[in-house]
């Protein structure tokens, strides 16, 4: 690791405060959670949000060990840096882990094969994901989304409800007074768990920092090579070729969101610490969902329709 | 840097999205791409304007039908604080989502259409946010460019509402004429409204006084879940988790434990950093004594001086918020409050407050959606509480349908201050 430039110890300092005050909210909402329900289930991708709700998770139950599984829903088009932290950070914490393959989906026929013209598999991940929390008779699944990513997101409720099909009825919520939460289900329902609802990005990223915690090394700029489609700079790779009139080139980049690789794009940057990162997010004039997220630019409400069928 | 939590209040069609929509496009916390979607679904509606509405309304309903149904959670900041801000719906169906969002605001932002002044669902929000212990209101009156930006039409709805928030004993910290649409006195001081020099509305935000804190400062923690690794590093760990609702507390310290009435020492405070020899509100910590009681998920343990009160009946001001049923005496229900869940019943109706007279009803039967009144209250086991007045944490409850599961009420233990006017 390279030396910290000098401002990181007071950008943490100054925003400690309120960093400190989001950290006790989450950790409140984890430990509910884990004394109301049997069996909860932590949703774990290696991206950065689920890093740092597993990280206050762990904090929520020291000293003792994580008593609930991580769920990682693998889509088989996942970034190799990912999948290599996911796997080390949970043999260092000794947790279980539970994978749902979309591949082992399509090859049994499960679910059909996706109909993205790009071959995105974002969408094939919800009929994996329900069918893991029924097997896993879920009865709480934490998912690491933030209220700030995105305006359908904005609506929801730190304790989502969730049908027996999986369902988001956004019409009709139950309300969620002070900080009590309702989940009491029946058989077959769920309720999805957003500790990190009051986040926002750049929270999440200044809480890295003060807290050291590590990263795929794909969030820090590194040179990769890259197509431009809509707009977008996407990675080659083997779930993800080019088409014949896109032209590759190597540059440096870095992802501000770790997905899909066929629907998450690169950022053009050479920020290779956290603290040049944070930097260039302060200074952006483009949204985190709009700069790499292909799957939410398909319509005014990609989000909101995904969500309702049970997606995260 | 500070974080102040704002809720939204007003009638339908006051505004309030346009005015949320221009406190985020004015402080730049729009960003550049979130903005051009909306210009291009505000072309394609036709709009004059750039409908800023549609920069909040997150669902597909909420932008066709133009109104917002759920509460919408905002976040901004400005140099001085980072701003949450919870945008709650108008209409009268959904004051319940109003109350969501309300319920953890430290300022309530009560818009009004300056065409319609004082409606019925404006000083119902105002009573709402009276009830739920809000201590700052900001009233915005909109649309002032509709009315000629006249000054005496302003005057005369702030001095209606003045007289209405002294009967509630509120106080309202400002009176701010706006247009939400062309961004008068929203961000900056307008020349169209000379009249006024009271400063823009973000400054009110950015100064007001922050009453995050609970109002009494003794220590409360209810416990959460006992940590108990049964290892052999920690073979005889037993760590209460849970959050600090108010107060500190100090290792080497006196503590209640409660309903049991026993007391007890500190010997050690886990905060999320590790050890510690003092946490406060609002940690979340893991404390440790030095007696081997048996405590359990609902009990508190709180400062040993000062102690709250231990009841299985209690007097309540409850908001009915299911479309369903509607709330009689007799009603057999789940209560949580705090980390406690136990059975309820409703012993006692007594009155129904109508929000717009603020008078009181004492010969209701029954309560409906939205409705608020006093009941009384039975529970299975002993509930550990301070009055609302004095603590948000430890004073409120929700009530649960054992049959649908949904929350269909959230209480206040105690009366509120307003209630005498009788």
């Amino acid at each position: 690791m390279s030396a910290e430039p000098a401002s990181a110890s007071s950008i943490g300092a100054s925003h400690s405060a309120e960093l400190r005050a989001l950290e006790s909210e989450s950790i409140h909402i984890i430990r509910e959670v884990t004394a109301e329900f049997d069996r909860p289930g932590l949703l774990f991708s290696g991206g950065k949000d689920s890093i740092v709700m597993l990280h206050l998770a762990v904090k929520a139950v020291k000293p003792a060990k994580l008593p609930f599984p991580v769920v990682h829903i693998d889509t088989g088009h996942n970034f190799p840096e990912a999948i290599e932290y996911r796997d080390r950070v949970v043999e260092e914490l000794g947790i279980d882990l539970v994978v749902g393959s979309v591949q082992e989906a399509l090859d049994s026929g499960r679910i059909p094969p996706s109909t993205d013209p790009g071959g995105s598999r974002n969408r094939l991940q919800t009929p994996v994901l329900l069918d893991v929390i029924r097997e896993q008779k879920f009865g709480a699944v934490f998912g690491g989304a933030r209220r700030d990513e995105e305006r359908a997101r904005a609506k929801e409720r730190v304790y989502s409800f969730r049908d027996e099909f999986g369902q988001w009825d956004p019409k009709n919520q139950r309300p969620e007074v002070w900080n009590l939460y309702n989940g009491f289900i029946n058989s077959g329902q769920h309720i999805r768990v957003f500790p990190l609802s009051n986040w926002t990005e750049l929270d999440v990223w200044r809480y890295i920092a003060t807290q050291k915690i590590e990263i795929p090394s794909i969030y820090l700029a590194h040179e990769r090579e890259v197509f431009e489609r809509d707009g977008l700079y996407m990675a080659v790779s083997p779930a993800l070729q080019p088409e014949p009139h896109e032209k590759v080139e190597v540059m440096s980049v870095r992802f501000r969101t770790v997905g899909d690789m066929t629907s998450t794009a690169a950022v053009p940057s050479t920020a290779d610490t956290v603290e040049a990162v944070m930097a260039e997010i302060e200074s952006t004039r483009t949204s985190e969902r709009g700069q790499s997220r292909a799957d939410d630019r398909a319509s005014e409400a990609a989000m909101e329709d995904r969500k309702r069928e049970g997606y995260f | 840097m500070e974080l102040l939590r704002i809720a939204t209040a007003g009638s339908v069609d006051d505004g309030k999205s346009t005015l949320i929509g221009r406190l985020l496009f004015d402080s730049k916390a729009i960003q550049d791409d979130v903005l051009s979607a909306a210009e291009s679904v505000s072309r394609r509606q036709s709009n004059e304007y750039l409908n800023l509405a549609l920069l909040t309304d997150g669902l597909r309903a909420e932008r066709e039908q133009g109104i917002t149904i759920d509460v919408a959670y905002r976040y901004f900041n400005t140099a001085k604080r980072k701003f949450i801000l919870a945008d709650t719906p108008g209409h009268v169906q959904y004051t319940r989502n109003m109350v969501t969002g309300a319920s953890t605001a430290d300022v309530a932002l009560v818009i009004i259409d300056a065409r319609n002044g004082v409606v019925e669902q404006s000083r119902r929000h105002a009573v709402i946010a009276a009830l739920l212990g809000i201590r700052h209101i900001v009233v915005c009156i909109n649309k002032m460019d509709l009315i000629g930006f006249d000054q005496q039409r302003f005057d005369a709805i702030k001095d209606e509402l003045e007289g209405f928030f002294n009967r509630l004993d509120v106080e309202c910290a400002h009176y701010v004429p706006i247009s939400a649409l062309h961004g008068d006195n929203v961000v900056e001081l307008s020349d169209t409204m000379p009249w006024y020099t009271d400063g823009p509305l973000l400054q009110h935000l950015e100064d007001l006084e922050i009453m995050g804190t609970p109002l009494d400062d003794s220590f409360r923690l209810p416990v959460q879940y006992v940590i108990r690794p049964l290892t052999g590093e920690y073979h005889d760990y037993r760590g209460y988790a849970g959050s600090i609702r108010s107060g500190s507390v100090k290792v080497g310290q006196q503590v209640g434990i409660l309903p049991a009435g026993k007391t007890s020492r500190v010997t050690a405070i886990e905060s999320p950093d590790g050890e510690v020899d003092e946490a406060e509100w609002p940690a979340a910590v893991t404390i440790r004594i030095e007696d081997d009681f048996d405590i359990s998920r609902g009990d508190l343990i709180c400062a040993a001086d000062g102690v709250p009160r231990v009841t299985q009946e209690f007097d309540a001001t409850v908001c009915w918020m299911s479309e369903r049923t509607e709330l009689r005496q007799g009603a057999m229900l789940r209560i949580k409050h705090t980390t406690r869940t136990a059975r309820a019943m409703i012993t006692g109706l007594h009155s129904r407050i109508d929000v717009s007279t603020l008078s009181v009803d004492p010969g209701c039967q029954s309560l409906a959606l939205n409705e608020i009144g006093r009941v009384t209250v039975k529970t299975s086991a002993p509930i550990v509480y301070d009055d609302y007045t004095v603590n948000r944490v430890t004073g409120s409850f929700i009530l649960v349908d054992e049959g649908t599961n949904e929350t269909v009420a959230a209480g206040m233990i105690g009366n509120p201050r307003f209630g005498d006017f009788e």
